[in-house]
C-alpha cells in the first residue's frame, strides 16, 4: 500500500503548486491584503509546515540508500524550519523579518542535498536529470528568498519567489522512477517498466 | 487636471491591474492541467482504470493541477478579491 516514488513527488509538486499560488497571489495583492483573513494568513505557511512535518516518513520508509534518507532528512528539517518561522512571523511570536533567510537556508541546503545525492550524471535517466536541475536551481534560486528579505514588498521580488517554487512542482510532476530524458537512459538504470 | 482627480482615476487602473492579475491565476492553472491531460492522456489513469492500483488511481498529476487551480480560484480568490476592494476604497478615501 506504500505510494511509489513517483507518486511521492507528485504529491509534494502539488504541495509546492499551492505554496506557489498562493505566494503568487500574496506577492500580487501585497502582504497586508491577503493577510487580512486570518486562515489566509496561515494558509501558505501552514503548508509549508505541513509539508516539512510530511517528509519525516519519506525520511523513514523510503530508505533505499543512506544518502536518500540523509537528503529526505536535511530537506525535513528545513522545510518544517522555514515553515515554523514564516508561521511564527505571521502569528507574530517572531518580529525580525531577518527570520526569512531561514528560507534562503532551506534553499541552499535542499539543492546542496539534491546535488550531493544524485551519484549519476546529468543524462543517466530522467530523475537524475530533475535532480541536477533542482538542485542547481535551489542553490541559484537561494538569492531570490535573500532578496525578499531586503526587499519585501517588491512585487517582482515576490513574484519570482512564486515562480521559482512553481518551477520546483514542475519540476517534480515531471519525474519518474525510470524513464529517459531527451531520449537518453542508460542501460545501467535498468528497463523502462511504465 | 487636479492631483486629487488624478490619485482618484490611479487607484481604479491600480486595483484592475491586480484584480485582472490575481483573478488569472486559478484558470491559467487548471487550464495548463487540462492541456496537459490532452497531450498526455495516458497519465490519466482514470481514462483505463482497469488493473490500476490504489495509488495510481487517487494521484494523476494533469487532474491535481486543474483541481489545484480551481481550488484557489472558488476557494481563496473571493475574499482575496472583496478585501483588495476594501483595501483599495479605503485607500482612495
Amino acid at each position: 500500500m506504500q505510494p511509489s516514488a513517483e507518486h511521492v513527488h507528485w504529491l509534494f509538486a502539488t504541495g509546492f503548486l499551492i505554496l506557489g499560488l498562493c505566494l503568487l497571489g500574496e506577492a500580487i495583492v501585497g502582504s497586508e491584503v491577503w493577510r487580512r483573513r486570518w486562515w489566509r494568513a496561515h494558509l501558505w505557511p501552514g503548508i509549508l509546515f505541513l509539508m516539512g512535518l510530511l517528509m519525516w516518513p519519506v525520511m523513514t520508509f523510503y530508505t533505499n540508500s543512506t544518502v536518500h534518507m540523509l537528503a529526505h532528512g536535511s530537506w525535513a528539517e528545513v522545510l518544517t524550519l522555514a515553515g515554523g518561522v514564516e508561521l511564527a512571523l505571521v502569528r507574530g511570536k517572531l518580529s525580525s523579518p531577518w527570520w526569512r533567510l531561514t528560507m534562503a537556508l532551506a534553499f541552499l541546503v535542499s539543492g546542496s542535498g539534491l546535488l550531493i545525492h544524485e551519484q549519476n550524471g546529468w543524462l543517466f535517466q530522467r530523475s537524475s536529470f530533475l535532480h541536477h536541475l533542482m538542485g542547481w536551481t535551489l542553490v541559484v534560486g537561494a538569492v531570490v528568498p535573500v532578496a525578499r528579505c531586503i526587499r519585501p514588498r517588491s512585487v517582482a521580488v515576490g513574484s519570482t519567489f512564486a515562480l521559482t517554487v512553481v518551477v520546483i512542482a514542475v519540476y517534480l510532476y515531471c519525474d519518474r522512477d525510470l524513464a529517459p530524458v531527451f531520449g537518453h537512459l542508460s542501460p545501467l538504470a535498468g528497463v523502462q517498466h511504465r | 487636471m487636479s492631483a486629487e482627480l488624478v490619485s482618484e482615476l490611479e487607484a481604479p487602473r491600480h486595483r484592475t491591474w491586480r484584480t485582472r492579475a490575481v483573478s488569472t491565476l486559478g484558470p491559467v492553472t487548471a487550464l495548463s492541467g487540462l492541456i496537459w491531460a490532452m497531450v498526455q492522456p495516458y497519465r490519466v489513469t482514470l481514462l483505463h482504470p482497469d488493473g490500476q492500483s490504489f495509488w495510481w488511481l487517487v494521484v494523476e498529476p494533469p487532474l491535481l493541477v486543474i483541481v489545484v487551480g480551481l481550488l484557489f480560484h472558488f476557494v481563496v480568490l473571493p475574499g482575496l478579491l472583496e478585501d483588495l476592494r476594501k483595501s483599495d476604497d479605503a485607500a482612495v478615501r
